[in-house]
């Protein structure tokens, strides 16, 4: 199996800090199946195909191997993100209802202002400072702030959900054991998570209902039948905890990348563009996503021929999005940073039924964001390049960046 | 600023629409309408749509445009291009401004002349039927967005009469003459009048084709009217229809055929389509043709009778009969042009009256009809956005590459249709089908894909509100894969099996797609003359 060795170099911790030349080699072989028995995916037009391929199936349950596992672990079914039409797109449905169009439109847009100063009070904060951590200071807070004001979390919980959160990542990097092991794990955290939303649940039971989109979960909405209440603490785990722990990443991934091709953070500053944040952030999240691959999320209903290979019925499947993304078959020259490509059709927010749903939210978060670090941050210089970077290799994104700094300037009116 | 959705290519992500929530907005699950033609203080909301649709299918005018060459499309140019100085284009809607575009972009430096009937710059027609009635674009703000302004004479208001095929010329109607070096033809078609010609001249008979025909329906369903007869349930029909329910007017569709949309789709996904006009409240009536439209003595539309042996009063009557290939003008230009339009071949180059191809004269959009390998080599004619797009394009890039260098039209066809919160979307040619069956989804909830068979493999499929799964299916087309399809997929309904599809035998009036010369005793090349059907 030539394939293994550049599959486990990929997940070795060593690599953490540039993937990229291992995906090349990777790509070679679109379709691998590695050591583990599980198939490997790396190129731009098979992952697009399987992404739509309806003999694909998100529920786990499927695998014979899973036995009971049943979904988030006791008393929890499986969140939406592990299931499949048509009951994945009713609670989507649901979900979206008091999130956006059709039903509530303009909320994200209505968000923005608030986001911006959220970020401007963050940046207040480094005031005095000559060396920062984006990370700890600013790309994991911010984010954390949104998500919270949006469920109405309380942000005082924080360090509560954020040790459940980091087990869930934790159980999300398929080097930490096997995938029955980790949907264990996984459970036990999911259902720490569930009982957590519980309580808040319980606490609100006699208050009106608020705008918030926890509160609108329990009614019933634009014609599907309703969430039981064990569908909305998995289904609020999971907003939780993938606004907490990916959008981070995309933001400190931005920063380094601009620093290490400062003309564009130059044009960022300058503010004349007004489109070039937004073209900055898609660059990003074809360039340096945050999710690098979806690890055995998929398995097979049928026998899928593809790139020559067939993957039989009731196989695991690894979509590596981030190989994708810098396939040439997607853009020429892609292992350069180019905010201005024409066609940019990354795969960084996934694709078909379950394309990002938070995605409306982290773009904004993400180009205001870097938009205010570019404009406030004086004379910012990397401390330490590569960065340290946290073990996982399928959520990707530094520990910390150290940046030196002359000075915080002002916001811009 | 201008705007435009290449709705072939959207997929319902939604992503615009919590971008710019005041210039896109989502029907129901996946259906967009959008202002074409928003202010200039939206221009950065749109941006970011731009730049987030996950399949860039949103195009917007730009000053200096950020254009590149793809190393790809300039290899085209040298020797071929220098012998090339004039190039014509007649017809200037969706297929003639794209060639046009696309021969500046891949660097053809020569003169380039676009004719056009139509005083207006080019504009983009799907939203007439769709966000222009419920007043959600303006009928005028539909003017295609051009990349970067380029450098083309443009003759508009003046249509041609004639081609001078040995002289190289296109004639004008005010007696110019345009000489070429290679031309295209992209004349489209026209909306059939209804077919007595003093009922249709009655006020309250109208068509839908261009801005002023969409303007003055808008205009006629905005001042409330007591009744709209829509006659004939195709796609335009049933458009119209839908609009006159979200307007809360009163209408009665009626068709001849079994179902709206048989003609195209078959009648199995015809009633299910019924179903829903009824639903939210049309009064449909199949199996009924109109006899008469009558009028009072100003000349005013009162009643219609129909077959069904009833009269009704209605003071708006839309007739969506289908429509006409602006052919008329290549009378005696010796090339092979009917009523199903100007015959090309794959690399879009047009076929005289003898068959054989030419060199010089290109063909694109509504008006060709060209041979399609999947489909036994058999004449398609289209009518659909996508595919005057992408027949343009190829077209255009023939028309300045060497023999070696040129691409083939061999992309399936692809529409979409809106109607209510339905997203309703085709890959493939569904009356090339013997049977249906529907295997991913719900009828009930009217989420569903059809999928079409002709002798055990896999022609066609028609999404409802589903289309992240079509591109699935066109593989499937592609590699003309067994039907009925076999394999288990998500959302599998508990019975699948496959019904007659019950298309057309032949090709009704109101068809989008049709297949046509198939027959031996078809294959002549005498030519068709009027009266065009
Ligand atoms: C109301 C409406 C709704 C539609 N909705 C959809 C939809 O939802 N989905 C979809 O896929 N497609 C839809 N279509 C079809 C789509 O708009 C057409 O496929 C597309 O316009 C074809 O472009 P074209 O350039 O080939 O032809 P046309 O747009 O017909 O343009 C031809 C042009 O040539 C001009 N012309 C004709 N004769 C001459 C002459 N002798 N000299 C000079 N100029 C001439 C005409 O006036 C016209 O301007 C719709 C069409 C209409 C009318
Ligand atoms: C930059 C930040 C983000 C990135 C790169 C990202 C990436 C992704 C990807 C690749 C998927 C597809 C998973 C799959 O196909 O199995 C996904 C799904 C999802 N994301 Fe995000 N995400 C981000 C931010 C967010 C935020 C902020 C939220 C919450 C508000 C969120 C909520 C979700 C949910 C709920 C799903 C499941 C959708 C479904 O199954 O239909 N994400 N995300
Ligand atoms: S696919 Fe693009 S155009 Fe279509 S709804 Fe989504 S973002 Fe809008």
């Amino acid at each position: 199996m030539t394939g293994s060795s550049v599959w486990q170099q990929i997940l070795d911790h060593s690599h953490r800090a540039d993937p990229y030349p291992l995906y090349t080699e990777l790509r070679k072989t679109p379709v691998r199946q590695v050591e583990d028995g599980s198939y490997v995916v790396s190129t731009y037009p098979e992952i697009v195909a399987l992404l739509h391929d309806p003999r694909l199936s998100s529920d786990l349950r499927h695998l014979p191997e899973m036995g009971t596992v049943s979904g988030e672990g006791p008393g929890l079914p499986p969140s939406f993100i592990r299931l499949d039409p048509p009951e994945h797109d009713r609670i989507r449905r649901l979900l979206t209802w008091d999130f956006g169009p059709p039903h509530r439109p303009g909320r994200v847009d209505g968000m923005l202002p608030d986001m911006r100063v959220i970020v401007t009070g963050l940046i207040d904060d480094l005031v005095g400072k000559t060396r920062v951590d984006i990370v700890d200071e600013f790309a994991y807070p911010f984010p954390v702030t949104v998500i919270c004001r949006l469920l109405d979390v309380p942000r005082e919980d924080e360090p509560r959900f954020q040790a459940l959160s980091d087990a869930l990542i934790q159980v999300a990097d398929p080097t930490t054991g096997s995938i029955t092991e980790r949907d264990r794990q996984r459970n036990k955290a999911m259902a720490n998570l569930g009982q957590y939303f519980g309580g808040l649940l319980d606490a609100r039971a006699d208050q009106p209902a608020g705008d918030d989109l926890l509160s609108g979960l329990l009614r019933a909405s634009g014609g599907d039948e309703p969430m039981t209440r064990a569908q909305v603490l998995a289904n609020a785990a999971l907003l939780l905890v993938a606004g907490h722990e990916t959008t981070v990443n995309l933001i400190t991934n931005g920063m380094l990348t601009l620093l290490r091709h400062p003309e564009v953070l130059d044009r960022l500053r300058r503010g004349e563009e007004p489109d070039l944040a937004a073209r900055v952030v898609e660059e990003l999240l074809r360039y340096e996503p945050p999710v690098h691959l979806l690890p055995e999320t998929r398995n097979t209903l049928d026998d899928i021929e593809i790139a020559g290979v067939t993957i039989p019925a009731g196989s695991r499947v690894t979509l590596v999005l981030a190989a994708g993304s810098r396939d040439p078959a997607l853009t020429p020259d892609p292992d350069r940073f180019d905010p201005d490509r024409a066609h940019n059709e990354h795969l960084g927010f996934g694709g078909g039924v379950h394309y990002c749903f938070g995605a409306p939210l982290a773009r904004p978060e993400t180009r205001i964001a870097l938009t205010e670090l570019a404009q406030r941050l004086r004379n910012p210089r990397l401390v330490a390049d590569p960065p340290p970077y946290r073990a996982n290799p399928g959520l990707r994104g530094p520990r910390h960046l150290f940046v030196d700094i002359d000075a915080v300037d002002p916001a811009r009116p | 600023m201008k705007v435009i959705v290449d709705l072939t290519r959207c997929q319902g992500y939604a992503q615009c629409a919590f971008a710019a929530p005041e210039v896109f907005a989502m029907r129901g699950d996946e259906a967009l309408l959008y202002d074409s033609d928003p202010g200039q203080g939206q221009r950065e909301r749109i941006e970011r749509a731009v730049a987030a649709c996950p399949v860039q299918a949103i195009l917007v005018d730009r000053e200096g445009g950020r254009h590149r060459l793809s190393p790809e499309t300039s290899r085209g140019l040298g020797e071929e291009m220098e012998r090339i100085g004039r190039i014509v284009i007649v017809g200037a809607s969706l297929a003639g401004l794209r060639a046009a575009s696309v021969l500046r972009r891949e660097g053809f430096a020569g003169s380039l002349t676009m004719i056009g009937d139509e005083a207006h710059p080019p504009y983009d027609r799907p939203p007439l039927s769709k966000q222009v009635l419920i007043g959600r674009a303006s009928a005028q703000g539909t003017v295609l967005p051009r990349h970067d302004e380029f450098d083309v004479r443009w003759r508009l208001g003046v249509p041609a009469t004639g081609l001078d095929l040995g002289g190289k010329q296109v004639i004008l109607a005010d007696g110019q003459r345009v000489r070429f070096d290679r031309m295209l033809i992209a004349t489209g078609l026209r909306a059939r009048a209804w077919p007595k010609e003093t009922a249709a001249g009655l006020d309250g008979v109208c068509t839908i084709r261009t801005p002023e025909d969409a303007e003055g329906l808008r205009r006629r369903l905005a001042a409330g009217p007591s009744r709209v007869l829509v006659i004939g349930a195709g796609f335009t029909g049933c458009e119209v229809a839908a609009a006159c329910r979200e307007l809360d007017v009163l209408v009665t569709m009626v068709d001849r055929g079994p179902a709206p949309l048989a003609g195209a789709l078959g009648a199995v996904i015809g009633r299910i389509a019924a179903q829903m006009h009824r639903d939210h409240g049309v009064d449909l009536r199949c199996g009924v043709q109109v006899e008469a439209l009558e009028g009072d003595r100003d000349g005013r539309l009162r009643r219609a009778r129909l077959s069904d042996g009833t009269t009704m009063e209605v003071d708006v009557a839309v007739a969506a009969l289908g429509s006409v290939r602006n052919v008329e003008w290549l009378e005696g230009a010796g090339l092979a042009a009917g009523p199903w339009g100007v015959a090309c071949d794959a690399g879009c180059r047009a076929v005289d009256a003898n068959g054989v191809v030419t060199d010089d004269v290109f063909v694109a959009g509504d008006v060709a009809r060209f041979p399609h390998p999947v489909y036994g080599f058999q004449y398609l004619a289209l009518e659909h956005w996508g595919n005057a797009v992408a027949q343009a394009e190829i077209a255009a890039h023939n028309m300045i590459s060497p023999q070696s260098r040129r691409w083939a039209h061999l992309a399936l066809p692809e529409f979409w249709s809106t109607q209510y919160d339905a997203e309703i979307k085709s890959v493939g040619v569904p009356t090339y089908a013997d049977q249906v069956v529907i295997p991913q989804g719900s009828v009930a909830q009217r989420r569903f894909v059809a999928v079409y068979g002709y002798r055990g493999r896999i022609t066609a499929a028609v999404a409802f509100n589903q289309s992240k799964w079509l591109e699935f299916y066109a593989g499937l087309i592609n590699q003309a894969a067994p039907f009925p399809p076999s394999f288990r997929t998500v959302d599998q309904p508990p019975d699948v099996h496959p019904v007659p599809a019950e298309v057309p035998v032949r090709p009704t009036y109101q068809a989008t797609v049709v297949v046509t010369g198939h027959t031996p005793g078809q294959r002549r090349a005498t030519l068709v003359r009027r009266p065009y059907l």
